[in-house]
C-alpha cells in the first residue's frame, strides 16, 4: 500500500494514470452506487406504501393489544398495551436465548472434547451426533421434537416422578419455591456466606502464590457458608415454601409448568447449536501445538489438568470469535418458535402486525430489536475475546 | 490495475444510464409486500372503472381464497379443481365479468397475508371467509354483502370432556387458536367478561392449530362455527367432537373489493345480490334459460337482462345485459351454492340458520334490481 513502484524520477503522472487518484475515484464510485441503490430501494418502499395507504409509525404501541399470550415471564393481560405485549415477546426471546446459550455451551464443550477422545465409542457417538445435527434443518428438528413431546401421556395419565414432578403432553409440572417473610434475611445471610467463602479462597490463593501453605482457609470459608445457610434456615423459620402442582379438571394448577413448546424450542436450539460449538471447540483444541501438551505431561500434569491449565487457555483465543457467531445464530434461530407455538418476539410481532394492520412498522421494530440483541451479544463477546487473547510480550 | 477500477465505473455508468432512460417510476416495480405477483395488477388508486377494464384486458379474475377450508375453498385432490362456497362466489364474479366461470385464478392466502394482498392490488377480490369489521372496512377494502352469517364457536372433544357446556366450564383449560384472526381477540374478550382463566396456545398455521387440538395438546379449539364444522369433517373421529352451544361473536363473512374503485365494488356487490335475488325469484341453474325466454314477470325479465325491460342497468355496471344469466347458469342461485358446499348432503351439513332469505326469516335481502 505504501511503497509505490518507482517510475521515472520526477515524471509528472497525469491524473488518469495516477494510482492514488484512480483508487479514490473507484472508492467514490462504489460508494455512490451503494447510496443510489439504497436510496432507490427506500424511495420505492415509501412510494409503494403511500400507494397502498400503508402507514409507517409506532403510535399503535400505546393502544390496547386485546389478545392473550400463553406464556409470559412478566404479568400481562389482554387489556395491556401492544408495547407490553412486545416486551413479553422480547423477554421470552431473551430467556430462551440465555438458557439456550448456557446449555449449548456446556453440551458443545463436552461434544468437542468427546470428538477428540481416544475412546473409540465416545469419539464415534460424538461424531455421529455432530454430523446428524449439522446436516439437517433446524426447523425440521424442532417440528419433530414438538411432535414427539405432544405424544406424551395426557394430563389424566401423567407420569409422576419423585419430588412431585409430573410429566405429560402439556409439559413438565414441578413444585415452585415461594418466598416466605423470612426469605429476605435468609438471602442476606447466604450472601454473607458466599462473600466470606470467596474472600477465603482469594486469600488462600494469594498465600499459595507467595509460596506459603494455604492452611485451612478454604475449609473455613466453606464451613462458614454451610453454617449460615443451614443455621439461617432455622433462625429465619423456613425462608420459602413449595407450591406443589395439583391436577385439576384440565391442567395442573400451581407450581411451575414448563410447556412442551418452550421445551421443544430450547432443546432443539441447544442440540443444534451445540453440534456447531462442538466443532468450534475441537478446532480450537487442535490448534494448540502438540509440544504444549507434551510439555505439560512432562512436568507431571494430569490429563484433566493439561486440558484445564494448558490447552483451554490457548484454545480460547481460537474458539471465542466463531463461538460468538454461534451465539448470535442461536438467538436469531429462536425466531423459529412460531413453528411450535411459543410466544417469542417474532411470534408476538406477527400477531401485532396482523391486528394493527401495520406490518412494515412492526417488522422494522422486530428487526431493530434482534439487531440490538445481536450487537450487544457481539460487544460482550468481543470484550471477553480481548481478555482471553494471549498477551504479546 | 485498470481492470480493477473499470468494474465499478462500468456499474456506475449503467446505473446512471438506467436512471436517465427510465425516469423515476418506482411504481413499475412490484410492491414490497406483494410477493411473487404474476400478471399486471391495478394500483389501488386507479380511476373509477379502471379495475374492471384491467381485469377484462387480463382475461382472468384473480380471486384471493383460503385454500385450506373444507366447504369454503379448497383444492380438491381427486379432481384437481377448486371447490367450496367461497370458490363458487369467485366463479360467479368471473361469470358476470367474462360470461365464463372458468376464468378465475385462485390465490390461496394466509390469514395475515389477505389484508396486504388486497391493499397492494395483488388480488382483484378477496373471498376468503373474511369477517366484516369496521377496522378492516376502513383499511383493507369495501365489503360486499355478507354471503355467510357466522359466529365464533368453541369445539371440545366429548370423549375427554363429556359435560363441558359453557365457557365457564372451560376455566383452567388450554385453548388452541390461530393467530391473525378476529377469533383471537374475541376469545380474549369473551373470557375476560366472564372472568375465566385460560391458557391460549397460538399457532401461525391453521393446520398446526388443528393438529395440536386433535393431539389433545389443548382442551378446546375456537374459530368461526363454519370453520370448526369444516375442519371436523376431516378428523379421524368427527363424531367425538362437538361444538358448545355458545356464540362468542358476530362473524359476517363476505367478499371484499379493493378501496378506490367504486365501479368494481358495485360489480362484486351486485353479483352477490344476484344470487340472493335468483333464489327469491325461484330462478335456478336448471331453469334460468327457460325463465329468460318465457317469463312474463317484468321483475324477472329486468333481472335477466331481457330488453326492453332491462334498460341500461347492466351498462351502468359495465357488464353485459344478461350477466345475471351467466352467473346463475354457472353457479346457480344462493340456495344451490349453499347446498352444494355446506348443505345437508355434504360432510359439513350446516343448518342455514340466519343464512335464509328474508322471506324465510333469514338475513339475506337484496335491494330491488331496477
Amino acid at each position: 500500500m505504501t511503497a509505490e513502484p518507482a517510475t521515472l524520477p520526477h515524471a509528472v503522472v497525469p491524473p488518469w494514470r495516477n494510482l492514488r487518484v484512480l483508487r479514490f475515484v473507484a472508492q467514490l464510485a462504489t460508494l455512490l452506487v451503494v447510496l443510489l441503490v439504497g436510496g432507490w430501494l427506500a424511495a420505492n418502499l415509501v412510494d409503494n406504501m403511500r400507494q397502498s395507504r400503508l402507514t409507517f409509525g409506532f403510535g399503535f404501541l400505546d393502544a390496547t393489544a386485546g389478545f392473550d399470550i400463553g406464556e409470559s415471564l412478566i404479568t400481562y393481560s389482554a387489556t395491556d398495551t401492544y408495547l407490553s405485549a412486545f416486551v413479553v415477546g422480547l423477554s421470552n426471546t431473551l430467556a430462551v436465548s440465555m438458557i439456550g446459550i448456557v446449555l449449548a455451551t456446556i453440551l458443545g464443550v463436552i461434544t468437542g472434547v468427546a470428538r477428540l477422545s481416544r475412546n473409540w465409542l465416545v469419539n464415534r457417538i460424538a461424531a455421529a451426533y455432530v454430523e446428524v445435527m449439522r446436516n439437517t434443518p433446524l426447523l425440521v428438528q424442532l417440528v419433530l421434537i414438538y411432535a414427539v413431546m405432544i405424544q406424551l401421556p395426557s394430563v389424566a395419565n401423567s407420569i409422576a416422578l419423585p419430588g412431585a414432578i409430573f410429566l405429560n403432553q402439556r409439559g413438565v409440572s414441578m413444585p415452585r419455591p415461594v418466598a416466605e417473610p423470612g426469605f429476605g434475611p435468609w438471602l442476606l445471610l447466604v450472601t454473607v456466606g458466599v462473600t466470606v467463602t470467596v474472600l477465603a479462597h482469594v486469600f488462600a490463593g494469594r498465600r499459595e502464590e507467595a509460596g506459603r501453605p494455604a492452611i485451612g482457609w478454604r475449609r473455613v470459608g466453606w464451613a462458614t457458608l454451610g453454617l449460615l445457610v443451614v443455621g439461617g434456615w432455622f433462625v429465619t423459620g423456613t425462608p420459602f415454601s413449595l407450591d406443589v402442582p395439583v391436577q385439576q379438571r384440565f391442567n395442573f394448577v400451581g407450581g411451575l409448568t414448563i410447556s412442551p413448546e418452550l421445551t421443544a424450542l430450547v432443546v432443539g436450539l441447544v442440540i443444534y447449536t451445540a453440534a456447531f460449538i462442538g466443532e468450534v471447540v475441537r478446532g480450537g483444541i487442535q490448534s494448540v501445538r502438540r509440544g504444549q501438551i507434551e510439555a505439560a505431561n512432562s512436568i507431571g500434569l494430569s490429563d484433566m489438568q493439561t486440558l484445564r491449565l494448558v490447552v483451554f487457555p490457548q484454545a480460547l483465543r481460537v474458539i471465542v470469535p466463531p463461538l460468538t457467531s454461534q451465539y448470535l445464530n442461536l438467538a436469531k434461530n429462536s425466531s423459529l418458535a412460531i413453528a411450535v407455538g411459543f410466544a417469542d418476539l417474532f411470534s408476538v410481532g406477527k400477531t401485532m402486525a396482523n391486528q394493527t394492520g401495520n406490518p412494515v412498522s412492526v417488522i422494522v421494530l422486530v428487526m431493530g430489536t434482534y439487531l440490538a440483541i445481536s450487537l450487544s451479544t457481539s460487544l460482550a463477546m468481543n470484550i471477553y475475546n480481548r481478555r482471553v487473547q494471549v498477551l504479546e510480550r | 490495475m485498470s481492470r480493477r477500477i473499470s468494474m465499478p465505473l462500468a456499474v456506475l455508468t449503467l446505473v446512471i444510464a438506467a436512471c436517465t432512460t427510465a425516469p423515476p417510476t418506482p411504481t413499475a416495480t412490484p410492491a414490497p409486500t406483494g410477493g411473487p405477483t404474476a400478471g399486471p395488477t391495478a394500483a389501488p388508486t386507479s380511476p373509477a372503472g379502471a379495475l374492471l377494464a384491467t381485469i377484462q384486458a387480463r382475461g382472468q379474475l384473480i380471486c384471493g381464497v383460503n385454500g385450506g377450508l373444507q366447504g369454503f375453498s379448497f383444492l380438491d385432490n381427486t379432481t384437481n379443481t377448486w371447490s367450496g362456497f367461497d370458490a363458487d362466489f369467485c366463479r360467479a364474479v368471473a361469470a358476470a365479468v367474462f360470461g365464463d366461470a372458468t376464468k378465475v385464478e385462485f390465490r390461496a392466502l394466509g390469514a395475515e397475508a389477505r389484508g396486504p394482498a388486497l391493499q397492494t392490488g395483488e388480488v382483484d377480490v378477496l373471498i376468503r371467509n373474511t369477517t366484516w369489521t369496521a377496522g378492516r372496512d376502513s383499511s383493507w377494502g369495501n365489503f360486499a354483502p355478507t354471503t355467510f352469517y357466522d359466529g365464533q364457536g368453541m369445539m371440545v372433544n366429548r370423549t375427554l370432556n363429556p359435560d363441558a357446556a359453557t365457557l365457564e366450564d372451560l376455566a383452567g383449560a388450554t385453548i388452541c387458536v390461530q393467530t391473525g384472526t378476529t377469533t383471537e381477540l374475541n376469545l380474549a374478550d369473551a373470557m375476560r367478561v366472564r372472568n375465566v382463566e385460560y391458557t391460549p396456545l397460538v399457532f401461525d398455521n391453521i393446520d398446526a392449530t388443528y393438529e395440536a387440538y386433535t393431539q389433545d395438546r389443548c382442551d378446546a379449539v375456537t374459530s368461526d362455527r363454519s370453520q370448526l364444522v369444516g375442519r371436523r369433517s376431516g378428523f379421524t373421529n368427527p363424531a367425538d367432537h362437538e361444538l358448545l352451544d355458545v356464540v362468542m361473536s358476530k362473524e359476517p363473512l363476505g367478499p371484499v373489493a379493493p378501496h378506490g374503485d367504486d365501479r368494481w365494488f358495485d360489480v362484486v356487490k351486485w353479483v352477490v345480490f344476484a344470487t340472493f335475488q335468483a333464489e327469491e325469484f325461484g330462478i335456478t341453474q336448471a331453469n334460468v334459460a327457460e325463465m329468460a325466454s318465457t317469463s312474463a314477470d317484468p321483475g324477472i325479465r329486468r333481472f335477466l337482462g331481457v330488453q326492453p325491460e332491462a334498460g341500461e342497468i347492466a351498462l351502468g355496471l359495465g357488464l353485459a345485459d344478461d350477466w345475471a344469466v351467466d352467473v346463475i347458469s354457472a353457479v346457480g342461485n344462493y340456495a344451490e351454492i349453499y347446498n352444494r358446499n355446506l348443505g345437508p348432503d355434504t360432510a359439513l351439513a350446516l343448518e342455514r340458520g340466519p343464512n335464509e332469505l328474508w322471506t324465510n326469516g333469514g338475513l339475506l335481502y337484496a335491494p330491488p334490481y331496477r
